[in-house]
């Protein structure tokens, strides 16, 4: 009996070691969505700032990118100068403010610049569920037909930018 | 030319490691001084060639050597020469090396300082100390490589990240590392212990000096951790219950559990296998820490460039060292002697008890931290932890064992008298119900959880102070004399050790007090501002009187001036907002008034079309009570670890003994 409890510590530990070795093989930043090359599943949701909402009828006509950010998350921060160049460049990004309070996410806008042309709040996550939202920032490219054709996890760098979303968004918009 | 001798001596570095692993190893089980002192050696060799690997590519970012890819993608020409420096640890490959670095030093130290040690005991150590150190160097050689040259050499480098331009660099990742390496040695020990069977007081009064010294190093490295994210991400939080923070948090509770038992274990010989355990889980979440928010398992602020290769290496390390400790632990420990016995109500006890505690506190932050990598196996998706779980999980375990910190002390060892504790502790209690009363009337019942903070932080520090004064008592009533006189020299004579637990309970105390006073009352406001405005917030004046520009060695800012005015004066705030041409980063640096009963923090946010500026105020009540406490906790380490008791080394030297092994 008393083996048994010393041994509880290193069974505890293998189980653990074999769940991390399972994540491992799926990079986090790279998981693919279930949801790509489907409509976005519905959603509408109340603004963030002034008056407008998003909802899934916002992505039509042409490619944009859907960011989820939260005003409690630390590494959203780290992409959002990039996002701001985006906008400048004329990148059409929608943003989904998800768990959090829209007040929140209003003062996070106010206070490091607003890159979004529209702005939804998810206070109850319910959309970022639909979504398969795993965690913020997450960053959905979708066409001009309202489908998701990419999801990239995590902040968002110049690198990526250049070489992932840029690229696709492209190949978007020239109809491919 | 730099770039090459630093690389020789990695590589000679990693094979000494191999031999410093192997060689006594076998000399201890020949008992064979020869070969035992040739991991001595081995030991401080190693030292020598990893802090001139360290110091070559130091060298390299000093000189601007950017044919060396690590100082061209990590540093460039206009960066301020402390931070090129410091840049030498703000990559992966650079952070390896420090890593690896702090490690030599300690195997450097055991084989030092350890003459007194039973000479297999410290072959032993030496040889565990060798591996772990030869998988390390083994991975900053094979997988992260800091001295891959870059041809044709870029004329500038590209910057180091912005936000990491910060005094914080300088001294947070060191202080960090120190405490997370430092728990290597205690693994080390246990390592060594399990292989000899025998685990003692001898054994953890050998312990003890390196566990308190990497609890120090941890504990500073925490808090100015924490103050580095309260100045620089620009909205007044001080702790995000991020992965990599949590990551330090687990090595950080674990630790002071590993603390407190070796206490138990020296003093009393009790909680034997338990100290192992933690040496070992402590040294274990020390390397979950590092490195796995590099492998790609969890994302984070602080995430590293990702590599699947790295992520597999790491797991491996990991899986080797803790696997192999713990089935060790498991095929040894339970013949060992166990330890001595106890009442319940002990000091012993509630040692016991504080590890449960700390224990149960660090398996809530382990599961939040990797909550989503399960869900994921499992199948499922859209999980997110965040602030409310750690409200709803790890405060309620942490707020008992807050309220039992003061009694820990006033138990005698072995067993004790209920109504006798309750005796001593009789003022603390009164006092703080009392505070908890006044505070109460004073803020309504609807603010009765911050009022009991206030009153348990003020416990804590009224039992600390209780710990000094107590055993005066006792003292004076021995000796017979009269009270008062005798407080200062008795006060003088008191043990460094018995400073040093009455300090860092009383940091504990100061902490709470602020992470109280924060919670409940910090309040905030974000509006547009024009020159010349002035709005009011928690009965300060805060007047915008200039917009301006200012530019810095390798950024230029749109600079921002405050007058304050409180009831305590006036002053001027300077908030920034920097823009990082090199990177096309932007950061902000608040103008942050730090007082003692809380800080004023001013940041700034873009320029509206109409002249005004986007401006949000804080008003922070006693935040700087956070820090003060944790450093009022390292202060009580330092405190303990100059106690000349410890500095003696336990056992004489014995040569040749046969060791008397456990049956396995």
């Amino acid at each position: 009996m008393k083996r048994l409890l010393f041994l509880l510590p290193v069974a505890l530990f293998v189980a653990l070691i074999g769940a991390f070795t399972l994540s491992l093989r799926h990079d986090p930043s790279h998981i693919t969505s279930v949801l790509i090359d489907k409509p976005l599943p519905e959603f509408a949701l109340p603004a963030v700032r002034n008056s407008q909402g998003l909802t899934s009828a916002d992505f039509r006509g042409e490619p944009m990118l859907l960011n989820v950010f939260a005003s409690w998350c630390v590494s959203c921060r780290e992409e959002h100068g990039l996002l701001l160049d985006l906008k400048q460049k004329g990148v059409v990004i929608q943003g989904l403010d998800w768990k959090d309070e829209a007040a929140d996410g209003a003062r996070y806008l106010a206070e490091n610049g607003d890159p979004y042309i529209k702005a939804g709040n998810d206070v109850s996550g319910r959309a970022g569920i639909d979504l398969g939202v795993a965690g913020v920032p997450e960053t959905f490219v979708v066409d001009g037909k309202g489908r998701v054709r990419y999801k990239f996890i995590g902040p968002i760098d110049t690198e990526d930018w250049e070489h992932t979303l840029k690229p696709m968004l492209q190949r978007l918009r020239s109809g491919a | 030319m730099a770039a090459e001798i630093g690389q020789l001596a990695l590589v000679l570095a990693f094979l000494l490691a191999i031999v410093q692993s192997l060689v006594p190893l076998w000399g201890a089980a020949r008992l064979e001084p020869a070969l035992m002192g040739l991991g001595r050696a081995a030991a401080l060799l190693q030292l020598l060639f990893v802090a001139t690997a360290f110091a070559s590519l130091a060298a390299g970012f000093m000189a601007k050597d950017y044919s060396i890819a690590l100082v061209a993608e990590h540093s460039n020409a206009a960066q301020p020469t402390i931070y090129r420096f410091a840049a030498t640890w703000g990559s992966h490959e650079g952070s390896m090396l420090l890593w690896v670095l702090i490690l030599a030093l300690q195997g450097a130290a055991v084989a030092l300082f350890g003459g007194r040690l039973r000479e297999t005991l410290q072959a032993r150590v030496l040889a565990v100390q060798g591996i772990i150190g030869a998988a390390f160097l083994g991975f900053s050689l094979f997988t992260s490589n800091p001295f891959l040259r870059l041809f044709p050499a870029p004329p500038d480098g590209t910057e180091l990240n912005p936000l990491l331009q910060d005094p914080g660099l300088v001294f947070h990742p060191p202080m960090l590392y120190l405490g997370y390496v430092g728990f290597s040695s205690a693994f080390s020990f246990a390592m060594a212990g399990l292989i000899e069977g025998q685990v003692d007081a001898g054994w953890a009064r050998w312990i003890r000096p390196f566990v308190l010294a990497s609890w120090i190093c941890l504990t500073t490295g925490i808090t100015m951790g924490s103050i580095w994210a309260y100045y620089t991400l620009g909205w007044g939080g001080w702790w995000f219950w991020d992965p990599v923070e949590n990551a330090s948090l687990m090595p950080w509770l674990m630790g002071t559990a590993l603390l407190h038992s070796s206490i138990a274990l020296e003093r009393r010989g009790a909680l034997v296998s338990w100290t192992i355990l933690l040496a070992i889980l402590t040294f274990s979440l020390s390397l979950v820490g590092t490195f796995l928010v590099r492998s790609g398992v969890l994302t984070s602020v602080h995430a590293f460039a990702v590599d699947p290769r790295r992520g597999i290496y790491i797991l491996g390390i990991i899986a080797l060292a803790t696997g192999s400790a713990l089935a060790l632990f498991a095929w040894r420990a339970p013949a060992m002697k166990s330890g001595a016995l106890f009442q319940p109500l002990s000091r012993e006890g509630g040692i016991a008890v504080n590890n449960l505690f700390l224990l149960a506190a660090t398996a809530t932050v382990f599961l939040g931290t990797f909550y989503p990598v399960f869900v994921e196996i499992a199948g499922g998706h859209s999980i997110s932890v965040g602030r409310p779980y750690y409200e709803l999980t790890f405060v309620p375990v942490v707020v008992p064992l807050l309220l039992l910190v003061s009694f820990g002390p006033m138990l005698n060892w072995k067993r004790n008298d209920s109504r006798e504790i309750l005796a001593r502790m009789r003022w603390p209690i009164i006092l703080a119900v009392l505070a908890l009363i006044l505070g109460i009337l004073a803020f309504g019942l609807h603010q009765i959880l911050a009022a009991c903070g206030l009153a348990l932080g003020l416990f804590l520090i009224l039992g600390a102070i209780a710990i000094p004064l107590g055993r005066w008592k006792v003292s004076s009533s021995l000796n017979n004399v009269s009270r008062g006189a005798d407080l200062m020299r008795f006060l003088r004579a008191m043990p460094l050790a018995v400073w040093g637990m009455t300090f860092a309970h009383a940091g504990l105390g100061v902490t709470a007090i602020g992470i109280t006073a924060v919670t409940a009352w910090q309040s905030s406001k974000v509006l547009d501002m024009k020159v010349g405005q002035t709005v009011d917030l928690a009965g300060a004046q805060y007047t915008l009187n200039s917009i301006g520009q200012a530019t810095g060695p390798n950024y230029q800012a749109v600079q921002a001036r405050f007058t304050v005015t409180s009831h305590s004066g006036s002053r001027v705030l300077v908030s920034e907002r920097r823009l990082f041409p090199a990177s096309q980063t932007t950061t902000t640096q608040a103008g942050i008034g730090t007082g003692l009963l809380g800080n004023v923090y001013i940041s700034i946010g873009e320029q509206s079309a109409d002249g005004g500026l986007v401006v949000r105020l804080w008003d922070h009540p006693l935040v700087d009570w956070i820090w003060a406490g944790g450093f009022l906790m390292a202060l009580g380490g330092a405190a303990s670890l100059s106690d000349r008791r410890f500095r003696v080394g336990a056992a004489r030297p014995v040569l040749r003994t046969a060791i008397v092994k456990a049956p396995a």
